[in-house]
Protein backbone atom coordinates (compact mmCIF):
# COMPACT_ATOMS: atom_id res chain seq x y z
CA UNK A 1 0.00 0.00 0.00
CA UNK A 2 1.24 3.39 -0.82
CA UNK A 3 1.73 6.23 2.01
CA UNK A 4 -2.00 7.87 2.09
CA UNK A 5 -0.55 11.04 0.93
CA UNK A 6 1.90 10.30 -1.45
CA UNK A 7 1.34 10.79 -5.08
CA UNK A 8 -0.74 7.33 -5.54
CA UNK A 9 -2.15 7.91 -2.37
CA UNK A 10 -4.10 10.28 -3.22
CA UNK A 11 -4.99 9.11 -6.68
CA UNK A 12 -7.13 6.39 -6.37
CA UNK A 13 -7.44 4.69 -9.53
CA UNK A 14 -11.47 5.78 -9.46
CA UNK A 15 -10.26 9.34 -9.97
CA UNK A 16 -7.86 8.63 -13.34
CA UNK A 17 -10.01 9.07 -16.51
CA UNK A 18 -7.75 9.03 -19.65
CA UNK A 19 -8.62 10.24 -23.06
CA UNK A 20 -11.59 12.25 -21.82
CA UNK A 21 -13.50 14.67 -23.73
CA UNK A 22 -14.14 18.34 -22.83
CA UNK A 23 -15.43 20.93 -24.98
CA UNK A 24 -14.01 24.07 -23.28
CA UNK A 25 -12.14 24.38 -19.98
CA UNK A 26 -14.57 24.52 -17.56
CA UNK A 27 -15.82 20.79 -18.76
CA UNK A 28 -12.12 19.80 -18.56
CA UNK A 29 -12.18 21.06 -14.74
CA UNK A 30 -15.27 19.85 -14.19
CA UNK A 31 -13.90 16.41 -15.33
CA UNK A 32 -11.39 16.73 -12.86
CA UNK A 33 -13.97 17.56 -10.25
CA UNK A 34 -15.78 14.16 -10.69
CA UNK A 35 -12.57 12.47 -10.49
CA UNK A 36 -12.26 14.10 -6.78
CA UNK A 37 -15.96 13.57 -6.00
CA UNK A 38 -15.52 9.57 -7.03
CA UNK A 39 -12.25 9.28 -4.93
CA UNK A 40 -14.06 11.18 -1.45
CA UNK A 41 -12.01 13.91 -1.62
CA UNK A 42 -14.72 16.53 -2.40
CA UNK A 43 -18.48 17.61 -3.31
CA UNK A 44 -19.96 18.98 -6.20
CA UNK A 45 -19.46 22.37 -4.91
CA UNK A 46 -15.52 22.11 -5.72
CA UNK A 47 -15.63 21.76 -9.41
CA UNK A 48 -17.86 25.30 -8.88
CA UNK A 49 -15.41 27.07 -6.88
CA UNK A 50 -12.47 25.51 -9.28
CA UNK A 51 -14.22 27.36 -12.12
CA UNK A 52 -14.46 30.00 -10.41
CA UNK A 53 -11.03 30.56 -9.34
CA UNK A 54 -10.13 30.89 -12.77
CA UNK A 55 -12.89 33.14 -13.40
CA UNK A 56 -11.40 35.45 -10.64
CA UNK A 57 -7.97 35.05 -11.35
CA UNK A 58 -6.98 33.98 -14.59
CA UNK A 59 -5.89 30.46 -16.24
CA UNK A 60 -2.65 30.70 -13.82
CA UNK A 61 -3.52 27.12 -13.06
CA UNK A 62 -1.99 26.03 -16.50
CA UNK A 63 1.36 25.86 -14.94
CA UNK A 64 3.42 24.28 -17.46
CA UNK A 65 2.95 23.56 -21.63
CA UNK A 66 0.35 21.23 -21.50
CA UNK A 67 -0.81 20.99 -17.91
CA UNK A 68 -3.47 22.75 -15.44
CA UNK A 69 -3.33 21.86 -11.66
CA UNK A 70 -7.39 22.59 -11.32
CA UNK A 71 -7.82 23.33 -7.69
CA UNK A 72 -9.33 26.36 -4.94
CA UNK A 73 -8.85 26.99 -1.61
CA UNK A 74 -9.62 24.29 1.48
CA UNK A 75 -13.48 24.63 2.07
CA UNK A 76 -16.31 22.67 2.76
CA UNK A 77 -16.32 21.49 -0.58
CA UNK A 78 -13.33 19.80 0.01
CA UNK A 79 -14.08 16.26 2.27
CA UNK A 80 -10.15 15.19 2.11
CA UNK A 81 -6.99 16.28 0.51
CA UNK A 82 -7.10 14.29 -2.94
CA UNK A 83 -6.29 14.37 -6.62
CA UNK A 84 -7.50 13.34 -9.85
CA UNK A 85 -6.49 13.13 -13.49
CA UNK A 86 -8.16 13.38 -16.52
CA UNK A 87 -5.88 12.87 -19.79
CA UNK A 88 -7.37 14.89 -23.03
CA UNK A 89 -8.37 13.13 -26.53
CA UNK A 90 -8.16 16.40 -27.78
CA UNK A 91 -6.59 19.49 -26.01
CA UNK A 92 -8.49 22.24 -24.54
CA UNK A 93 -7.71 26.42 -24.69
CA UNK A 94 -7.63 27.95 -21.08
CA UNK A 95 -6.58 31.26 -22.99
CA UNK A 96 -2.73 31.02 -21.18
CA UNK A 97 -0.12 33.31 -23.13
CA UNK A 98 2.58 30.34 -22.99
CA UNK A 99 1.00 26.94 -22.11
CA UNK A 100 -1.84 26.39 -23.90
CA UNK A 101 -3.31 23.86 -25.07
CA UNK A 102 -3.94 21.97 -21.79
CA UNK A 103 -3.83 17.75 -22.39
CA UNK A 104 -3.73 17.21 -19.16
CA UNK A 105 -5.59 17.96 -15.82
CA UNK A 106 -5.01 17.29 -12.84
CA UNK A 107 -7.57 18.45 -9.78
CA UNK A 108 -6.25 18.88 -6.36
CA UNK A 109 -8.35 18.97 -2.90
CA UNK A 110 -6.91 20.34 -0.03
CA UNK A 111 -7.79 20.48 3.63
CA UNK A 112 -4.79 23.00 4.24
CA UNK A 113 -1.70 24.31 3.39
CA UNK A 114 0.63 21.61 3.97
CA UNK A 115 -0.93 18.00 3.68
CA UNK A 116 -0.10 17.66 -0.27
CA UNK A 117 3.23 18.95 0.05
CA UNK A 118 4.97 15.98 -0.54
CA UNK A 119 2.57 14.64 -3.37
CA UNK A 120 2.87 18.30 -5.41
CA UNK A 121 6.73 17.57 -4.99
CA UNK A 122 6.60 14.32 -6.65
CA UNK A 123 3.63 15.56 -9.50
CA UNK A 124 6.45 18.45 -10.36
CA UNK A 125 9.15 16.19 -10.87
CA UNK A 126 6.74 13.56 -12.47
CA UNK A 127 5.65 16.04 -14.71
CA UNK A 128 8.84 18.40 -15.07
CA UNK A 129 10.03 15.62 -17.59
CA UNK A 130 8.22 15.82 -21.35
CA UNK A 131 9.35 12.28 -22.03
CA UNK A 132 7.69 11.17 -19.04
CA UNK A 133 4.23 13.74 -19.60
CA UNK A 134 3.92 11.86 -22.84
CA UNK A 135 4.30 8.39 -21.55
CA UNK A 136 1.41 9.06 -19.29
CA UNK A 137 -0.12 10.75 -21.80
CA UNK A 138 -0.82 8.04 -24.04
CA UNK A 139 -1.32 5.81 -21.77
CA UNK A 140 -4.10 3.95 -22.23
CA UNK A 141 -6.23 3.16 -18.71
CA UNK A 142 -6.42 4.21 -15.27
CA UNK A 143 -4.29 1.42 -14.05
CA UNK A 144 -1.62 2.02 -16.43
CA UNK A 145 -1.53 5.51 -14.85
CA UNK A 146 -1.13 4.17 -11.67
CA UNK A 147 1.39 2.08 -12.82
CA UNK A 148 3.49 4.54 -14.50
CA UNK A 149 3.57 6.77 -11.13
CA UNK A 150 3.96 3.80 -9.28
CA UNK A 151 7.25 3.17 -11.12
CA UNK A 152 8.61 6.65 -11.12
CA UNK A 153 10.98 7.30 -7.79
CA UNK A 154 10.80 10.77 -6.97
CA UNK A 155 14.78 12.36 -5.90
CA UNK A 156 14.06 13.31 -2.14
CA UNK A 157 14.89 16.74 -1.26
CA UNK A 158 17.81 17.20 0.54
CA UNK B 1 17.83 36.95 1.57
CA UNK B 2 13.72 36.11 1.17
CA UNK B 3 11.96 34.97 -1.96
CA UNK B 4 7.79 34.80 -1.91
CA UNK B 5 6.45 32.73 -4.14
CA UNK B 6 2.61 33.68 -4.90
CA UNK B 7 -0.28 31.97 -6.29
CA UNK B 8 -4.59 32.41 -6.53
CA UNK B 9 -4.78 30.19 -3.55
CA UNK B 10 -1.25 29.81 -1.57
CA UNK B 11 -2.01 25.89 -1.88
CA UNK B 12 -1.73 24.62 -5.45
CA UNK B 13 0.88 26.20 -8.26
CA UNK B 14 2.98 28.57 -5.20
CA UNK B 15 3.96 24.94 -3.19
CA UNK B 16 4.98 23.46 -6.42
CA UNK B 17 6.55 27.09 -7.31
CA UNK B 18 8.55 27.06 -3.62
CA UNK B 19 10.14 23.67 -3.86
CA UNK B 20 11.79 24.34 -7.45
CA UNK B 21 12.64 27.61 -6.78
CA UNK B 22 14.51 26.17 -3.70
CA UNK B 23 15.90 23.25 -6.13
CA UNK B 24 17.37 26.25 -8.66
CA UNK B 25 18.38 27.75 -5.29
CA UNK B 26 20.50 25.03 -4.66
CA UNK B 27 21.61 24.73 -7.90
CA UNK B 28 23.18 27.97 -7.85
CA UNK B 29 24.81 28.04 -4.76
CA UNK B 30 22.49 30.47 -2.88
CA UNK B 31 20.69 30.38 0.36
CA UNK B 32 17.45 32.19 0.75
CA UNK B 33 14.00 31.58 2.68
CA UNK B 34 11.44 30.89 0.32
CA UNK B 35 7.76 31.64 2.03
CA UNK B 36 3.99 30.72 0.11
CA UNK B 37 1.59 33.65 0.07
CA UNK B 38 -1.78 33.83 -2.10
CA UNK B 39 -2.53 37.01 -4.19
CA UNK B 40 -4.60 38.22 -1.97
CA UNK B 41 -1.88 38.15 1.02
CA UNK B 42 1.00 38.96 -1.45
CA UNK B 43 1.84 42.58 -1.00
CA UNK B 44 1.77 42.63 2.53
CA UNK B 45 4.53 39.31 2.75
CA UNK B 46 6.49 41.25 -0.26
CA UNK B 47 7.13 43.89 2.57
CA UNK B 48 9.96 42.24 3.27
CA UNK B 49 11.04 39.92 0.38
CA UNK B 50 13.98 40.71 -2.04
CA UNK B 51 12.30 38.52 -5.14
CA UNK B 52 8.85 38.00 -5.98
CA UNK B 53 8.38 34.79 -7.77
CA UNK B 54 5.27 34.18 -9.79
CA UNK B 55 3.20 33.17 -13.02
CA UNK B 56 2.72 35.56 -16.04
CA UNK B 57 -0.93 35.56 -15.47
CA UNK B 58 -0.70 36.85 -11.89
CA UNK B 59 2.57 39.51 -12.19
CA UNK B 60 -0.27 42.62 -13.13
CA UNK B 61 -2.31 41.46 -10.23
CA UNK B 62 0.31 42.30 -7.89
CA UNK B 63 0.86 46.04 -9.07
CA UNK B 64 3.85 48.06 -8.22
CA UNK B 65 6.22 46.28 -5.40
CA UNK B 66 9.37 47.43 -4.15
CA UNK B 67 10.97 43.92 -4.48
CA UNK B 68 12.36 42.50 -7.86
CA UNK B 69 9.19 40.41 -9.68
CA UNK B 70 10.49 37.28 -11.57
CA UNK B 71 8.03 35.77 -13.59
CA UNK B 72 7.71 32.27 -14.25
CA UNK B 73 5.77 30.52 -16.49
CA UNK B 74 6.70 26.74 -16.36
CA UNK B 75 6.29 25.69 -13.35
CA UNK B 76 7.58 22.35 -13.41
CA UNK B 77 10.92 23.41 -14.98
CA UNK B 78 13.82 23.86 -12.82
CA UNK B 79 16.53 24.66 -15.10
CA UNK B 80 14.38 27.48 -16.66
CA UNK B 81 13.52 28.57 -13.32
CA UNK B 82 17.43 28.79 -12.17
CA UNK B 83 18.25 30.62 -15.28
CA UNK B 84 15.52 33.59 -14.60
CA UNK B 85 16.29 33.48 -11.17
CA UNK B 86 20.37 33.71 -11.78
CA UNK B 87 19.58 36.73 -14.34
CA UNK B 88 17.52 38.53 -11.29
CA UNK B 89 19.90 37.98 -8.99
CA UNK B 90 22.59 38.63 -11.18
CA UNK B 91 20.53 42.40 -11.78
CA UNK B 92 19.80 43.11 -8.28
CA UNK B 93 23.91 42.91 -6.96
Amino acid sequence: MPDKLSLLGLLPEQSVLVNASARDWRTAIRLAGEGLILGGAATAAYSDEMIATVEQLGPYIVIAPGLALAHSRPSPAVRRTGLSWVSLQEPVHFGHRDNDPVRLVVGLAATDHNQHTAALGSLAQLLGAPERMEELLTAPDAATVRHLIGNFDPEVPS
Amino acid sequence: MKILTVCGMGVGSSIILKMNVEKALRSLGVTADVEVADIGTARGAAAGADLVVTSGELAPQLGELKAKIVVIDNLVNVDLIARALEAALSEAR
